[in-house]
């Protein structure tokens, strides 16, 4: 028996990023702690940077790799290129220093002496920088996983560091530890369930691989029981990570618990990869059952667009209403599944891609406004922000427009196209839900935005830090992207329409 | 029509955008010069206009619209859109209205923000509203005026809550936002009717569809009603209007610019627009009249109630606008009449804004017509143009009102059968009452005896103010017979929005009669007001011995109370319930069931709410429901 083949080169995005991954956990054992900072971040930095090289370089590939398990074409590259974009912005807000964002050990009991004392005496680890490398490898695995097992291997390559480092958080540490338990053990549930579809599907299919079962719907007609039950289960695993309802009670917890940094990176990385994987799933795995899951995915694309968007009226706490937001998002996105067409497939690209930035951009932002015992999450508090912070201020307003889908921002291209995809493939009771969903969001952003301008700042020590370069140049990339692809989407929208095509 | 092309409109919209970057990103170094720059760009965009103009008078009738191609804005697989100008004969008319009426209002506000030390940023907010407003009559397609729709939104909620020093400011803002929104889902659905059914977003393209027959009636009726939903919020038209009479909070240039002469129309330019829509879609042309008619009475009767000068004319401008819009109402005949009167009513409106803020200013910013009174002596020259748009608006010849709304009742009569004498009888009691709200406006304000705080020493405003003032009341007395004479208007925008150049419909009564009707009642109107306001003294403050009917009237028509019953408080109740379902119920159903265990899980933990172990009995409620449904479907 030949041993197989394996495609070095077309998958050297995700083994340089896993590579240096593997390299940082070294750094963190052995280097000293003096240069640990530095070498972590260079290492980061430049692996993302070599890894999107490497991608750009490989852009026209479009083939099966390492034995049909992984599928490297079109589709692949637009989502990994987004998941390096948005990691290396996410690495930038992690590596900022300015704000100790992260917990100085994290193996420390909150509270503690040796916390206080690791604390005092500035030991600041820095595992964060290997975890995000992980996590940024299994979402680029995770849409390029082309079998069942792949698929799940880089669902869990991507799920444990981000459980890790959700409870990384200096402040309100029991917070954020019960947020990281409470993701990874919902995460594990809904991971059985994933599996056990997995294992109903290959039942019926026999083969794990996408082709196998896409042929054998097309062979079988699909009507076969175990196979649906399969898909199902499968569904709900998906939907969880998306944050779909009802699997999305996780998310403003852990959003609101996890170290803002972290939740800007897992907010875009996480959405991205998640809706990639599905967009494989639903469009070239089980595309033949399309009229058994179509009916579901609509249903719970209205319901999570309703209950993104009303309950985030009823939020205090801006990043528990940037999670609601990011909720109602996941319904938005799920039109684009939905409509099951070429102009979905792009639209919801393009979607993921405008977001992505947006959804950086806000919570880099949350990071900013700050009082003496760390960020000022309470949007009272926010009041007034207008006055004293113009550009901040503004700043956020664009990308809360963005978020609310105004035109000339990104939001309002991502919108238009993914609705009218799936208004065109008929699937108009989807889209009215949408265009409702629209208007009520945009009622709780632009509070926000009346908030920081039209009321008088409280004088309760809130004010705007002035941030390092680093997180200025991540606030600005994500403003510039905002409106540039709002104002002139052209480039991007044409790039992601001649990329995006499966490996057939 | 053919469409020659134009490279020259985009300077209409750069200039006063780039000014108003300019002014924001430029910080306070640009605070002694803010407000000439500002004024300039608004007045080289009217320079603008006027060479386009007459650039299109020198054009044949029919081929005197022009585009310009800005740059491929969408192209999404088989569906493209462009960012493409249209300047025709419609355009022309707003575009002139808001540079001209414009640059007049931004002179006048180099005197009225004169100490405010934000005046620069004031500038800049103006500039970006004319900007937008401009973007709106000139884009070519449904999605290019989507564009200036949310920026005149974007603007206009800068400019009303300028002065934000108030929380009431604020919540005058969003209130107008609310009412925007839910204009602009319908402004959305129209954008989505049009592209199902024509595959086309641009006005040409839609027009060609309907004319190649492609959709069927109920899709044009529905996209007909989105189209109203969006001008009814944008024109504060029932039963969006309340946000308008709130929106006064706002400086009172920004009320003349915004609120009297150019935003709050947008919802007639948009049905005139869409005249191709309108005359095939009969059902939804209905509701525009119906829509027309109701606002016309309900502006009307709240304008008699208003003590306060700005509300009162926020009222009136309600009113005047549902006259425009019954008029785009009854088709072909009707579109150049509306158009007339809006460009009319731009003028003296505008005017007599102004005008009340002439008067705020000499009065210490008091509004309360109660603290007013024999004002025409100290303030000749408000008194003088303030009076000049009075006779504009309540119609008496030959002011330009006159001629604007005569026609209206004209076209109202001949509508036809029954709906033609509701309609006549309705614009005909409106008059009246316009006139009564009107007379009562002046009286309270310039005649009578001073009714003055004692800190109040009223001088009449410097001559930035005034000289804007007198021009807008020079075109409240000639525009009129300008537009109307030998049907000019109507002539130059037939093209546009009456290509088929329908013949008049027969004549129920001849126009010597409707004028004499009209002149009857406002005759009437006047004589009330006089009587009950000229002879007795205007107590000080609003006498509270009134019948349950003028109490109604104050209320604005008890609007803001049915809008809290029927939508505010079942709004939040429901996101109350939802977000306490989403936080305790599914807990309470796992424990258990009962209120004992979710009053001690409140208690237990009050600072979390969320529970991991309900979170994962959701999730597993929802897998069950995903396997029920899909098995389901596949019996």
């Amino acid at each position: 028996m030949n041993a197989p083949n394996i495609e070095y080169g077309i998958l050297g995005p995700i083994l340089i990023v896993l590579a240096a991954a593997l390299i940082g956990v070294l750094i963190e054992a052995f280097v000293s702690r003096r240069y640990r900072y530095i070498l972590q971040t260079g290492t980061a930095f430049a692996a993302v940077a070599l890894a999107f090289l490497q991608l750009v370089l490989i852009r026209q590939t479009s083939s099966k790799a390492a034995v049909s398990s992984m599928s490297i074409d079109g589709v692949t590259i637009v989502l990994q290129g987004s998941v390096l974009i948005f990691g290396f912005l996410g690495l930038l807000l992690i590596a900022e220093r300015g704000f100790q964002s992260f917990t100085a050990q994290a193996a420390a009991i909150p509270g503690s002496n040796e916390e206080q004392k690791a604390l005092v005496s500035g030991l600041q680890q820095t595992e964060v920088f290997p975890l995000t490398l992980f996590a940024i490898s299994g979402a680029m695995l995770f849409p390029a996983a082309n079998d069942l097992l792949t698929l799940f291997v880089s669902l869990e390559v991507l799920s444990l560091p981000l459980y890790l480092m959700a409870g990384l958080s200096q402040r309100r540490r029991l917070l954020s530890q019960e947020a990281a338990l409470k993701y990874f053990l919902l995460g594990a549930f809904s991971s059985a369930f994933f599996l056990f579809g997995s294992a109903f599907i290959y039942g019926q299919a026999g083969s794990t691989t996408f082709d196998g079962i896409r042929k054998s719907i097309v062979e079988s007609g699909g009507s076969d029981q175990f196979l649906l039950v399969g898909l199902a289960l499968l569904t709900v695993g998906l939907l969880f990570k998306v944050s779909a309802a009802p699997f999305h009670a996780w998310t403003p917890d852990v959003y609101q618990g996890s170290p803002t940094p972290v939740t800007a990176f897992m907010a875009a990385v996480t959405k991205v990869a998640a809706f990639g994987a599905a967009i494989r799933i639903y469009y070239f795995a089980v595309g033949g059952l399309v009229w058994s899951w179509r009916p579901i995915l609509i249903a719970i694309s209205i319901v999570t667009m309703a209950i993104g968007t009303v309950i985030a009226i009823a939020q205090k706490d801006i990043k528990r209403v940037l999670a609601y937001s990011a909720i109602a998002h996941s319904g938005f996105l799920l039109t684009g599944i939905i409509a099951l067409s070429k102009d979905g497939l792009n639209a919801t690209l393009i979607y993921l891609f405008t977001y992505g930035f947006t959804t950086i951009g806000t919570f880099a932002i949350v990071t900013l406004v700050r009082d003496s015992g760390g960020e000022v999450s309470d949007l009272n508090r926010w009041a007034g922000l207008g006055k004293r912070s113009p550009l901040v201020a503004g700043t956020f307003t664009l990308f809360l427009l963005g978020l609310a889908g105004i035109p000339l921002t990104s939001g309002f291209v991502g919108k238009f196209a993914i609705f009218t995809a799936a208004y065109k493939s008929g699937n108009i009771s989807v889209v009215v839900a949408g265009v409702l969903a629209s208007a009520i969001a945009a009622f709780f952003y632009i509070r926000i935005i009346v908030m920081m301008y039209f009321s008088d700042p409280v004088e309760d020590g809130t004010s705007v830090v002035i941030p390092s370069a680093m997180t200025v140049a991540t606030i600005a990339i994500c403003a510039v992207a905002t409106l540039v692809m709002g104002i002139y989407p052209q480039p991007v929208i044409s790039a992601i329409n001649s990329l995006a095509f499966f490996a057939g | 029509m053919s469409l020659g092309t134009s490279d020259t409109l985009v300077y209409l919209i750069a200039i006063p955008l780039f000014s108003s970057a300019f002014l924001l990103l430029g910080g306070r170094a640009l605070d002694r010069v803010g407000h000439l720059i500002g004024t300039a760009a608004s007045a080289s965009s009217f320079v603008v206009a006027l060479i386009e103009l007459n650039k299109m008078l020198g054009r044949d009738a029919e081929s005197r619209g022009v585009t310009q191609h800005l740059f491929t804005w969408i192209n999404v697989g088989s569906f493209q859109i462009d960012a493409t100008l249209l300047l025709d004969q419609l355009s022309i008319c707003f575009v002139l209205l808001i540079t001209g009426v414009g640059t007049l209002i931004h002179i006048y506000s180099i005197s009225y923000m004169a100490h405010d030390i934000d005046r620069r940023r004031f500038f800049a907010f103006l500039n970006l509203f004319i900007a937008a407003m401009l973007l709106l009559v000139l884009g070519n397609s449904y999605l290019n005026l989507y564009v200036g729709w949310e920026g005149v939104g974007l603007a206009s909620y800068l400019l009303i809550g300028f002065w934000n020093q108030k929380p009431t400011y604020a919540t005058a803002a969003k209130k107008a936002f609310v009412a925007n929104r839910v204009g602009d889902v319908g402004l959305s659905l129209a954008v989505m009717i049009a592209f199902v059914q024509f595959g086309a977003v641009t006005f040409d393209g839609v027009a060609k569809g309907i004319e190649a027959g492609s959709a069927s009636s109920t899709a044009l009726n529905a996209m007909g009603a989105a189209i109203l939903l969006a001008a009814v919020g944008k024109s504060a038209q029932f039963p969006l209007q309340a946000w308008l009479g709130d929106a006064m909070a706002g400086p009172t240039p920004v009320s003349a610019l915004i609120h009297a002469a150019t935003m709050v129309t947008a919802g007639v330019y948009l049905i005139s627009r869409s005249n191709f829509v309108f005359d095939n879609a009969p059902t939804a042309q209905l509701l525009v009249v119906i829509v027309g008619a109701v606002t016309l009475l309900f502006g009307a009767v709240i304008g008699m109630a208003k003590d306060d000068i700005k509300k009162a004319l926020a009222a009136s401008t309600m009113s005047q606008i549902g006259y425009m819009i019954l008029a785009t109402g009854l088709g072909p005949a009707g579109y150049a009449f509306a158009m007339m009167h809006l460009l009319t009513h731009g003028f003296f409106k505008a005017g007599m804004f102004l005008g009340a803020g002439s008067v705020m200013h000499g009065m210490n910013d008091e509004v309360d017509m109660r603290k007013y009174g024999a004002l025409r002596k100290v303030m000749p020259i408000t008194f003088a143009t303030f009076g000049l748009g009075y006779l504009a608006i309540i119609g008496i010849p030959p002011f330009a009102g006159f001629y604007s709304k005569d026609k209206i009742i004209e076209t109202a009569f001949n509508a036809g059968g029954s709906k033609g004498i509701i309609l006549g009888c309705v614009t005909l009691l409106g008059a009246a009452i316009t006139a009564f709200y009107m007379t009562r406006v002046m009286l309270m304000t310039f005649f009578g005896t001073k009714r003055w705080d004692s800190a109040a020493h009223p001088h009449e405003s410097p001559w930035l103010m005034t000289v804007p003032m007198i021009l807008l009341s020079i075109g409240s007395i000639t525009t009129g017979f300008i537009f109307s004479n030998g049907d000019r208007l109507k002539n130059f925008l037939a093209p546009v929005v009456d290509k088929h150049h329908h013949e008049h419909e027969t004549e129920l009564l001849a126009p010597i009669v409707v004028t004499g009707l009209a002149m009857f009642a406002v005759a009437i109107g006047i004589s009330i007001a006089l009587a009950k306001y000229s002879r007795k003294t205007i107590p000080a403050s609003a006498p509270t011995d009134v019948t349950v009917w003028t109490k109604i009237a104050r209320r604005d028509l008890l609007q803001d109370d049915f809008n809290e019953t029927v939508f505010m408080r079942p709004g939040q109740s429901l996101t109350r319930v939802l977000a306490f379902l989403d936080k305790r119920v599914v807990d309470g159903a796992v424990s258990g069931v009962g209120a004992m265990t979710l009053r001690l899980a409140g208690d237990l933990r009050k600072t979390q709410t969320g529970y991991v172990r309900s979170y994962a009995l959701l999730i597993l409620l929802g897998t069950v429901a995903i396997l029920a449904a899909i098995l389901v479907v596949t019996v």
